[in-house]
C-alpha cells in the first residue's frame, strides 16, 4: 500500500489500534518485554522464553506478547509491562528473573492481580 | 507556566482532537473568564500525552493532575472545585496516575517524575520493528504536514524559531545550518544522520535507534525535503547490531509504504536513505572526518572551508545531525516552535537526552528540560550515590566534556552555563563519581580514550596528548614531579589552541577541569605519594586490622596470589611486598578488617 495522503496514515493507525487495543481485541492481557541491547544483556530473552513457555503451557489465547525497545531504567533491567483489560494502567516489573515470571504469570496475567513486590510503578511516563 | 500558577494543558494529539479536545478547550476558556481568572489560569495545548485510549486528556499544573474522557459538560465542576477551590474532582481523574493496588503510579517515581519526553516519547512503548504501530503513535504526520502544507523556507523557519541546536555535541543551531545547505548551488545534495556515537559511557544514540528508529527516518526526510536533498545516509557504528537491524528494517517498510522513494506521497519530491557502517571511530563525530570515511578514505579531518554545506560527501552540498537531533524535527513539525521554545532556558531550547550513569542508584537513559539542575539529575532522578557515600563529581559530555563537582551542584544544565565551566553538553554522557574515585585517574582514563582515538594528522593533538598521558600516568604511579600540574595546564592550553579539529581541542577539558576543582589530589599524589580516594594502586596498601580481624581465613582462601597467611581464628596478615592489590581481600571480609591506606 502506498500513503498519498493523511487519510492512509489514518488508515494505517486505525487498523494497527483494532489489532492492539486490548479493548478493541480478543485480547486479555498484553505483555511487553522491553528488548534494547541493555535488556537483552541482561537476560531480557530468558524472560521472553519463560514467558512464552508460561502461555504454552495455559495454551493462553487470550494473552498477546510483544517487544519494544529500553524503558530507560538500565539498572533494573530486565523490564517489562503487564497491561490487562480490566486494569487502566499498565504496570512496569523491573529486575526480572524467570521465578518471578512464573509468579506475575500466575497472579497478574491469569489473575489480574499486579505483584506489588516486583512492580516498579503503573501509568505511563510523562510527554512533552 | 510558574509553579505556583494554575494551568490547565490539554493534549493537542489527533486522537484527542477527534475526541473532542476543541470543545474542551473552549468550555476551559468560558468558565475560567466567567470566573475572571483569565490572568490567572493558563490554558495551553501541547502534543500528545500517550493516553491517547483515553482521550480527550487535561493536565492540571502545577500538581499534574490528570482528567480523562472530559466532556464539555464536566469543565465547570473541574473550574469550581478543582483549580479555585484546590480540590481534584475525583470522578474525573484518571485512575491510572493514581497508582493500582498500592503500586505507585510512574510520574511520582523519581526516576521518571522531573523526565519529559519528546525525543523518546516512543520507548518501550512501540514494537521497533511495526512500522504500523508508530504511525499509530502518530507517525508520518509530520512529514505529511510538511510536503502537503508547509514548504522548505517554512520548515526552515519552524526549526530555527524552535531554537533547536544540534545534539551531536557541537550545539550549533539546526535552522542556520540547514538554510546553509538549502542555499548552497548544486542539483545534487545529501543528508547524513551521524550514529556512530563514541564516547565512554554513551548510549543515547542506539537507544533511540532501537526503540523508535522511524522517528530518524521520518526527520531525515523532513530535512531533505527542505534543503533539497534525494539521497540520506545513515552512518552508524557496526558495534550496535540490533540497531543496524532495526534501522534497516524501518527503512524497508518506510520505502514500502511509500513514504521513502519515488515522489513521497505524490509530492514529487523523492528521496531513499542508505546505510553506512562505521567501525567506530571517536574522530568520525567531526564532520569532514565522517564524510572522508563515507567516501572510502581514512577518517582524518580537513581544513574548512569549504563547509560540508557547501562541498561535503562526494563534494556535493551536504548536511549532517546526529540521531538525537534528526529525531526531535517531526515533534517540531507536529507541534509547532513555540511549543519547542517553551521548554528549555532562554538560549538552550527542549529537551536533551542523557545516558546517566556511574555511581548512582539508578542508572540510565534520561530524558530532561534543558535547564535542569545537576542536583536533580543526580539525586532526584539517579537517586543519589549509593551506599550513602559523598557525591564527589560529574563528567559531562564524555572525554570532549569537563567534570562538575559539589561546588557546582545547582547548576543549570544547559549549553551556556556548561560552556562556562569548562564543561560540554556533548552529545550527553553524564558519568557520575563518589568518594572513592581518584579524579587524577578519572583525567588519565579520558585522555588515554581520546589519545588512542586521535587520527594523527595534526601533532598539537598526536604528540601533545600523548605527552600528558605520560605524565598523568606518572602522576598516578607515584612518579609524579613538582611542576607536572603547570606543565599539564601550559600543554593543555596549547594543545586546545592548535589543534585542527575539535577532538584535540576539547581533548584537554577533564584535564583543566579536574586541575581546577581537585588541584589538592594531584599535589597529594604528587608531593606526599598519597592517593586520597586510595584508588590508584602504585600509591596505596592492603593491612588487616588486627582489632577486627577474626581469623575467619575467607580473606586468605580467597586471595589470588596466595600471600596471606593466618591459621583459624588467628591474625592474618598480608604480604605487601607480594600483594597485587586486586582488592579482593577487602572486597570478600565481612567485618571490615582489610584496611586500604595510602
Amino acid at each position: 500500500m502506498q500513503v498519498m495522503k493523511l487519510e492512509d496514515l489514518d488508515r494505517i493507525a486505525e487498523k494497527s489500534k483494532s489489532e492492539n487495543a486490548l479493548s478493541r481485541t480478543a485480547y486479555r492481557v498484553r505483555i511487553n518485554v522491553h528488548m534494547g541491547t541493555c535488556g537483552i544483556a541482561s537476560g531480557a530473552k530468558e524472560i521472553l522464553k519463560k514467558f512464552l513457555d508460561e502461555m504454552d503451557s495455559h495454551e493462553a489465547t487470550d494473552v498477546l506478547i510483544t517487544t519494544s525497545g529500553c524503558a530507560g531504567l538500565c539498572s533494573s533491567e530486565p523490564m517489562a509491562t503487564i497491561e490487562t483489560v480490566h486494569d487502566i494502567a499498565p504496570v512496569k516489573y523491573i529486575d526480572l528473573t524467570e521465578s518471578k515470571v512464573g509468579r506475575i504469570y500466575e497472579d497478574h496475567v491469569l489473575g489480574e492481580k499486579p505483584v506489588k513486590e516486583y512492580a516498579l510503578g503503573t501509568g505511563s511516563e510523562r510527554l512533552g | 507556566m510558574p509553579n505556583d500558577k494554575n494551568g490547565v494543558v490539554l493534549c493537542n494529539g489527533t486522537s484527542c482532537v477527534l475526541n473532542g479536545s476543541q470543545k474542551v478547550k473552549k468550555a476551559f476558556e468560558e468558565h475560567v473568564r466567567a470566573h475572571g481568572l483569565e490572568n490567572d489560569v493558563h490554558i495551553e495545548l501541547d502534543g500528545c500525552q500517550g493516553l491517547c485510549t483515553q482521550g480527550p486528556i487535561a493536565r492540571i499544573e502545577p500538581k499534574g493532575t490528570i482528567y480523562h474522557r472530559l466532556k464539555a459538560e464536566d469543565i465547570p465542576d473541574i473550574v469550581d472545585e478543582h483549580l479555585i477551590e484546590g480540590h481534584p474532582v475525583e470522578r474525573l481523574v484518571f485512575e491510572g496516575e493514581k497508582g493500582l493496588d498500592g503500586i505507585e503510579p510512574l510520574n511520582t517515581i523519581g526516576f521518571y517524575q522531573k523526565q519529559r519526553l519528546i525525543v523518546l516519547a516512543n520507548r518501550g512503548s512501540i514494537n521497533p520493528n511495526l512500522i504500523e504501530e508508530y504511525i499509530a503513535r502518530g507517525g508520518y504526520r509530520a512529514l505529511a504536514k510538511a510536503l502537503s502544507e508547509m514548504g522548505p523556507d517554512k520548515i526552515i523557519q519552524e526549526i530555527t524559531d524552535a531554537g533547536l541546536r544540534g545534539r551531536g555535541g557541537a550545539g550549533f543551531p539546526t535552522g542556520v545550518k540547514w538554510n546553509f545547505c538549502r542555499k548552497a548551488p548544486g542539483e545534487e545534495k545529501y543528508v547524513i544522520c551521524n550514529a556512530d556515537e563514541g564516547d565512554p559511557g554513551a548510549f543515547m544514540d542506539r537507544s533511540v535507534v532501537e526503540s523508535d528508529p522511524h522517528t530518524v527516518v521520518e526527520g531525515m526526510t523532513i530535512g531533505a525535503y527542505a534543503m533539497g536533498a534525494s539521497q540520506g545516509i545513515v552512518y552508524i557504528r557496526d558495534e550496535y547490531p540490533l540497531a543496524l537491524k532495526r534501522i534497516l528494517k524501518a527503512i524497508d517498510d518506510a520505502r514500502e509504504y511509500g513514504l521513502l522513494g519515488e515522489n513521497i506521497m505524490g509530492s514529487g519530491f523523492s528521496f531513499d536513505i542508505t546505510v553506512n557502517r562505521g567501525a567506530g571511530a571517536f574522530v568520525c563525530g567531526e564532520e569532514t572526518s565522517l564524510i572522508h570515511s563515507l567516501e572510502g578514505k581514512l577518517p582524518e579531518p580537513r581544513m574548512r572551508p569549504p563547509f560540508p554545506a557547501n562541498s561535503g560527501y562526494m563534494g556535493k552540498p551536504t548536511n549532517i545531525n546526529n540521531v538525537e537531533t534528526w529525531s526531535s524535527v517531526r515533534h517540531i513539525i507536529n507541534n509547532g516552535a513555540d511549543w519547542f521554545a517553551s521548554i528549555g532556558t532562554e538560549k538552550s531550547k527542549g529537551t536533551k537526552v542523557f545516558s546517566l550513569v556511574g555511581k548512582l542508584n539508578n542508572t540510565g537513559l534520561v530524558e530532561v528540560p534543558l535547564g535542569i539542575t545537576l542536583r536533580e539529575m543526580v539525586f532526584d532522578i539517579g537517586g543519589g550515590i549509593p551506599k550513602g557515600k559523598r557525591f564527589k563529581a560529574a563528567q559531562c559530555g564524555g572525554p570532549s566534556g569537563g567534570c562538575l563537582p559539589e561546588s557546582l551542584l545547582d547548576l543549570s544544565i544547559d549549553y551556556e552555563s556548561l560552556a562556562e565551566v569548562g564543561a560540554i553538553v556533548g552529545s550527553g554522557g553524564m558519568i557520575v563519581m563518589d568518594e572513592d574515585n581518584c579524579m587524577v585517574e578519572v583525567a588519565r582514563f579520558f585522555l588515554s580514550f581520546t589519545q588512542q582515538e586521535s587520527c594523527g594528522k595534526c601533532p598539537p593533538c598526536r604528540e601533545g596528548t600523548l605527552h600528558m598521558l605520560n605524565i598523568l600516568t606518572d602522576i598516578t604511579n607515584g612518579n609524579g614531579q613538582e611542576g607536572d600540574i603547570e606543565l599539564l595546564e601550559e600543554m593543555a592550553m596549547r594543545i586546545k589552541e592548535t589543534s585542527f579539529c575539535a577532538l584535540g581541542q576539547t581533548a584537554p577539558n577533564p584535564v583543566l577541569t579536574t586541575i581546577k576543582h581537585f588541584r589538592h589530589e594531584y599535589e597529594a599524589h604528587i608531593k606526599d605519594k598519597r592517593c586520597p580516594a586510595k584508588e590508584c594502586k602504585e600509591l596505596i596498601t592492603y593491612r588487616i586490622d588486627p582489632e577486627a580481624c577474626t581469623g575467619c581465613t575467607l580473606c586468605a582462601k580467597n586471595c589470588p596470589v596466595d600471600v596471606i597467611t593466618g591459621t583459624h581464628k588467628e591474625l592474618h596478615v598480608i604480604d605487601e611486598d607480594k600483594c597485587i592489590k586486586c582488592g579482593m581481600c577487602h572486597n570478600v571480609c565481612n567485618f571490615d578488617a582489610v584496611r586500604i591506606e595510602s
